[in-house]
C-alpha cells in the first residue's frame, strides 16, 4: 500500500522534497544569510539551466548523448570573452546602456558562432551515430578534445580574466541583505529564457512539432516532417544555449579557461537526469534543485556539498526513476 | 498503390520474402493474417519507416521505396499505427496541428468535417491526448491521418483491444473515409476485416497466399480455417 502511494503520489512528493529542501536549511542558519544563500543557490541554478535546456532537448528529441555539450560551452564563453575585449570601452564604461548593449551583443554573437558550429558538429559527426549511445559517447567525447584542443590554438592554454560589465559589478543593500547584482542579472535571465522557450514550444507550430518529436520520432516522420532538419535545428538551438550559458558562467566566476565546460557538464546531466529527459520545465526545478542544494550545503557542510547533489538524484531517481518531470506526461 | 515482390529485413530476420498486393480506390483492401505473418511490417514499409531491400512499391506512378517518411506523408498517404502513435503529452487540439501540414482554408473545411465524424474529440479538444480513452485515441489517430489531403490511408489494427461497441464506430468512419481514400487495412479481427472490407490480401510468412473479393472469403469457411484459425463450425462473419 505504501509502495503503491509512493508511486502515484511520487510527483507531489518529489516536490514537497524539493520545497523542504528549500526550508530546511533556516534551521541552522540566519534569516539573512539564508537569502544571500538562496539568491546565490537561484543564479547557480539559472546558469546550469541555461546549459541542461540544451542537453535535455538534445537528448530528449535526438536522443543524443551530447558530451560535446560542455565543449561548446566553452566556446561560448570564449567568443564572448572576444567580443567583451574588442569593445573594452563599452564593458567599463561607467553607462548601463553601453554595458547591457555589449552583454547582449556578445551573447547574440557567442549563440550564433556556437550554433553553426553546432550545425557543422551535427551534420558532420553526430548524424553518423543516430541510435547508437556507446559510439555518441565515444564521437562526442572525441569532438570535444578537438574543440579544446582549438580554443587553445585560437586564445591559447592559460586562463583568462573575464572582465564583468561595469553596471553588473557590486551588491544591492536591500534591508541590510547583500544582494549581488549580477547573480539578480542571472536570474532575471534564465526564467527570461525558460518564458521564451515555453512560448515557443507551447504557442507556435515548429515548437509544437518539437514537442511531439520528442515523445514518437517515427510518428512525427510518418506525419510529414523532416526530422532530419529538425534534428539540425535542434542541435543549433541546443549548442547556442549550451554558448549562452558559457559565456553567463564566465561572467560569473570572472574567468575563461578551455576545459571549463567539462567542470560544468556534470552538473547539467545531473540536472537533466533529476529534470527528467527532453523536459524544459523538468530542467527548471532540477536546476533550482541542485543550485540550491549545493550552496546550502557548501555552507553548512562544505565537503558534502559535491555529494549532496548526487545524493538528490539518486533519491529522485528512487521515487521517479524517469526524473520529476519526463517528457510525454 | 502496388506493392511488387518486396522484401523487408528486420534486424537479420527476412519478414517479407516477396510480397506482392494492389490497393485500388473506392475500395478498402484487408492484409488479414495470423500474427507474425507480416502485416504491419508490410505497411510500415510501404510507409518508408521499414527499408524495402528489393521490389517496388508505387504510388500514383511513382516508385516511393527510396523515398524517406516524411516524403511519402506529403505525398498524400496518411498512417495510423498499431500503437496509434498518439502524442499523449500534447492536446488533442495540438495533435490535430502537428498533423496539418498545411493551415490553409481548405484543411480548415477538412478539420471541421472529421472533427464532425468524430465528435468526442470536439470535446476533449483542449484536454490532454494521454487521458483519451482507447477509443477516443484511436479516433484521434485516424482524425489526424485524414486531415491532410490524404487519398491513401495505412491503417493498423485499429480494433485493437477496443469494445465492441467502439469498434461499430470506427466502422462507420472508415466506411465514410474510403468514399474520399484508398484504405488499406490490417486487422486480425474478421468481424471488423469483413465488416469494411472489399479485397482481402491473406499473408502468411511474409508472401500472400491467398486474395480475392471480401465476399467470397467470408463464405469460403475451408480458407478462413487454414489462414486464419476460424473454426468451420462458427457462423460469425
Amino acid at each position: 500500500m505504501v509502495a503503491t502511494f509512493i508511486k502515484r503520489r511520487s510527483r507531489e512528493l518529489a516536490v514537497a522534497g524539493t520545497i523542504t529542501l528549500f526550508l530546511l536549511p533556516l534551521l541552522g542558519i540566519s534569516g539573512k544569510t539564508y537569502i544571500t544563500l538562496t539568491i546565490a543557490g537561484l543564479a547557480m541554478g539559472m546558469l546550469l539551466f541555461l546549459v541542461a535546456s540544451g542537453v535535455s532537448i538534445i537528448f530528449g528529441l535526438m536522443d543524443v548523448l551530447n558530451f560535446a555539450h560542455g565543449a561548446l560551452f566553452a566556446w561560448g564563453a570564449y567568443v564572448g570573452f572576444t567580443v567583451f575585449n574588442i569593445m573594452m570601452k563599452w564593458v567599463v564604461a561607467e553607462s548601463v546602456f553601453k554595458n547591457l548593449v555589449v552583454f547582449v551583443f556578445a551573447i547574440f554573437v557567442a549563440m550564433i558562432a556556437v550554433a553553426i558550429l553546432g550545425i557543422v558538429l551535427e551534420r558532420i559527426i553526430v548524424r553518423r551515430v543516430y541510435g547508437n549511445h556507446l559510439f555518441q559517447i565515444l564521437i562526442t567525447f572525441g569532438a570535444t578534445i578537438v574543440l579544446v584542443e582549438l580554443i587553445k590554438v585560437f586564445w591559447g592554454p592559460n586562463d583568462e580574466v573575464m572582465t564583468v560589465p561595469f553596471s553588473f559589478r557590486g551588491n544591492w543593500d536591500v534591508l541590510d541583505v547583500i544582494i549581488d547584482r549580477y547573480r539578480v542579472i542571472c536570474i532575471t535571465m534564465g526564467f527570461a529564457l525558460y518564458a521564451v522557450i515555453q512560448l515557443i514550444l507551447k504557442k507556435t507550430k515548429l515548437g509544437i512539432i518539437v514537442r511531439a518529436g520528442v515523445e514518437n520520432r517515427e510518428m512525427i516522420q510518418a506525419m510529414g516532417h523532416n526530422i532530419f532538419m529538425l534534428f539540425t535545428g535542434v542541435f543549433a538551438v541546443g549548442a547556442g544555449l549550451a554558448a549562452l550559458g558559457g559565456l553567463a558562467m564566465s561572467v560569473f566566476s570572472l574567468q575563461v579557461y578551455p576545459d571549463m565546460g567539462s567542470t560544468y557538464l556534470l552538473f547539467a546531466f545531473i540536472v537533466v537526469i533529476i529534470g527528467g529527459l527532453g523536459s524544459v520545465t523538468g530542467s527548471l526545478v532540477g536546476a533550482i534543485i541542485v543550485g540550491l542544494s549545493y550552496n546550502y550545503v557548501a555552507y553548512l557542510v562544505p565537503w558534502a556539498a559535491a555529494g549532496a547533489n548526487v545524493m538528490i538524484m539518486i533519491i529522485i531517481l528512487l521515487v521517479r526513476p524517469a526524473g520529476l518531470f519526463p517528457a510525454g506526461e | 498503390m502496388k506493392v511488387e515482390s518486396v522484401h523487408t529485413y528486420i534486424g537479420q530476420h527476412h519478414i517479407l520474402q516477396g510480397i506482392s498486393f494492389e490497393a485500388v480506390a473506392d475500395a478498402v483492401t484487408v492484409l488479414i493474417g495470423r500474427n507474425g505473418a507480416g502485416k504491419s511490417t508490410t505497411i510500415k514499409t510501404v510507409m518508408g519507416l521499414l527499408t524495402a531491400t528489393d521490389g517496388r512499391i508505387i504510388y500514383r506512378g511513382q516508385e516511393i521505396q527510396r523515398k524517406k517518411p516524411y516524403e511519402i506523408a506529403r505525398m498524400g498517404i496518411g498512417f495510423v499505427p498499431e500503437d496509434m502513435g498518439i502524442f499523449s503529452g500534447l492536446t488533442v487540439e495540438e495533435n490535430m496541428k502537428v498533423a496539418m501540414l498545411v493551415e490553409d482554408k481548405t484543411t480548415h473545411e477538412r478539420l471541421e468535417r472529421t472533427l464532425h465524424m468524430f465528435s468526442a474529440l470536439r470535446k476533449f479538444w483542449k484536454s490532454k491526448a494521454g487521458n483519451l480513452s482507447g477509443g477516443q485515441k484511436q479516433m484521434l489517430a485516424i482524425a489526424r491521418a485524414i486531415v491532410n489531403d490524404t487519398s491513401l490511408l495505412l491503417i493498423d489494427e485499429p480494433s485493437k483491444g477496443l469494445a465492441p461497441i467502439i469498434v461499430e464506430s470506427l466502422l462507420e468512419a472508415i466506411n465514410q473515409i474510403k468514399e474520399r481514400s484508398v484504405v488499406i487495412l490490417v486487422e486480425q479481427n474478421f468481424f471488423m476485416a469483413s465488416a469494411v472490407g472489399d479485397n482481402f490480401y491473406i499473408l502468411d510468412d511474409g508472401l500472400v497466399v491467398q486474395s480475392g473479393v471480401m465476399e467470397e472469403l467470408i463464405h469460403d469457411a475451408e480458407l478462413k480455417s487454414r489462414f486464419l484459425g476460424i473454426s468451420k463450425t462458427s457462423n460469425s462473419r
